[in-house]
């Protein structure tokens, strides 16, 4: 048989029929969700396997941190929670032995680290920022947190929550970040501090944290309770 | 006087393989295009009524979102369904002799060949016998996919198998590289869909196992 060109037309037609097949929104049906939940939750076990505390995220020379770092929310910048470091104490809740609320000064005179790492967004966008701070696991140990527990939680003024892993909590690049481009972090950058884990998507670095929680029981995230992966490491 | 067939023979493993990884590619492009469209890299996004991840609107409406959340779930389900048939139909087409049999000889002159005959109409296509554009159709979609498996870990986890990322010149060079992969297998699609509708009975071996046709005798043009 010889491809004619009469035949080339009638196929195309029926292509363009079948495109419209994918119209119908089958990702909207309950049997569809569990099953892509299914999966989600397979992913989660494969993240947490292949995560090494031994890897650390790459880091870039001083001069490739961006200084108009972008600004990301579900709000503009100027509804942004503004956290006055008078009135400002940050809670810390279950098994952590001291949970003696602590200030702005008291935190950001705790030993601090920088980074020049990469932010990587789950919509696909990533910049390299130089974030400051002290290492989340030097903060855990010096509050006696439970490290043996599973998971670290984390509650916001703007009303964001999320929760991470206790191996990526221990990791020695996961900050809780006082500072951006050496400056005090900005109120809509998250004053007075974010969590900086440079080893999970942009949406599992919370801002304007209030309350520092250690549990067992796996910590909602915001985006999470949206459809997104729960580990969401990179 | 005697009649004679030919024929196009899929066995069972090929088939089932061949329709997992079409219906998961299919995902992965359409969940990819929706993605694709919340941070694109050229000044162009997708139709949305042509990406996967359920309403748009009804998303932002309810989450905030537009669906992207319900299209990474599609991608990250479907990378498994698509990783592991493709690695059982390689492995398979490699160790059953199907590769060696049906993919080789082919070369650049043959191809070449084959593909001008095509653009005018005067390509044979007998059952059971792939042309040279065939066989480097099929050989460059199958390194396009392990292209597509690759620069998608290097995306998914850039800190957790690094350096691989730097294969592709950074996080976002190993987007590019996926960007390209997607637009090749696109273009094979189309095509091998397009070829397979003016063919109909290589459809039916690809879902029955088994499709043959008179041997006909007239090589080229519509009309005897």
């Amino acid at each position: 048989m010889t491809v004619g060109k009469r035949g080339l037309l009638r196929g195309g037609l029926s292509l363009g029929a079948l495109t419209l097949l994918t119209g119908c929104d089958i990702s909207d049906q309950d049997s569809v969700q569990s099953a892509l939940a299914f999966f989600s939750r397979w992913n989660d076990r494969v993240q947490a396997a292949l995560f090494s505390d031994q890897r650390l995220a790459q880091t870039f020379p001083e001069s490739e941190a961006v200084k108009d770092f972008r600004y990301n929310a579900w709000y503009g910048p100027d509804k942004a929670p503004r956290l006055n470091s008078a009135d400002y104490r940050l809670k810390l809740a279950g098994r952590i032995d001291n949970k003696r609320p602590w200030t702005v000064d008291e935190l950001y005179s705790l030993p601090q680290v920088s980074q020049v790492t990469r932010h990587v967004c789950v919509e696909g966008w990533s910049m390299i920022g130089k974030w400051s701070g002290t290492p989340l696991r030097s903060f855990l140990e010096r509050i006696g947190a439970d490290t043996s527990a599973r998971y670290v939680g984390f509650e916001c003024a703007d009303g964001y929550y999320e929760g991470i892993d206790m191996p990526t909590a221990l990791h020695p690049q996961t900050l809780m970040a006082f500072r951006l481009s050496d400056e005090i972090l900005p109120t809509k950058y998250g004053y007075p501090f974010k969590i900086r884990i440079p080893t999970k998507l942009g949406f599992k670095n919370p801002k304007f944290v209030t309350a520092i929680y250690v549990t067992n029981d796996q910590p909602r995230g915001y985006w999470t309770d949206r459809g997104y992966n729960w580990f969401s490491g990179i | 006087m005697t009649t004679h067939y030919d024929e196009q023979k899929h066995p069972l493993s090929r088939r089932l393989f061949h329709w997992i990884m079409a219906l998961s590619i299919l995902i992965m492009i359409g969940s990819g295009w929706r993605i694709y469209n919340a941070s694109p890299i050229f000044p162009f996004t997708f139709p949305d009524w042509a990406t996967l991840g359920g309403d748009v609107w009804t998303s932002l409406a309810r989450h905030g979102d537009p669906g992207v959340a319900s299209a990474i779930a599609w991608h990250f389900a479907a990378m498994w369904t698509l990783f592991v048939s493709y690695v059982l139909f390689v492995l398979w087409g490699l160790v059953s002799g199907h590769f060696r049999r049906d993919f080789l000889p082919v070369g650049p002159s043959s191809v070449l060949r084959d593909f001008v005959a095509a653009l005018h109409f005067r390509l044979d296509h007998r059952l059971g016998e792939y042309n040279a554009v065939q066989k480097f159709a099929y050989i460059g979609v199958l390194a396009l996919v392990a292209l597509m498996l690759v620069s998608g870990l290097a995306i998914w986890k850039p800190v957790q198998t690094y350096p691989l990322v730097s294969v592709f010149a950074g996080f976002q060079g190993a987007r590019l590289v996926h960007f390209v992969g997607m637009a090749g297998i696109v273009l094979f699609v189309v095509v091998h869909v397009a070829l397979t509708l003016l063919v109909p009975r290589t459809l039916l071996a690809m879902v029955w196992g088994r499709a043959r046709e008179r041997r006909h005798l007239v090589t080229s043009g519509d009309v005897p």
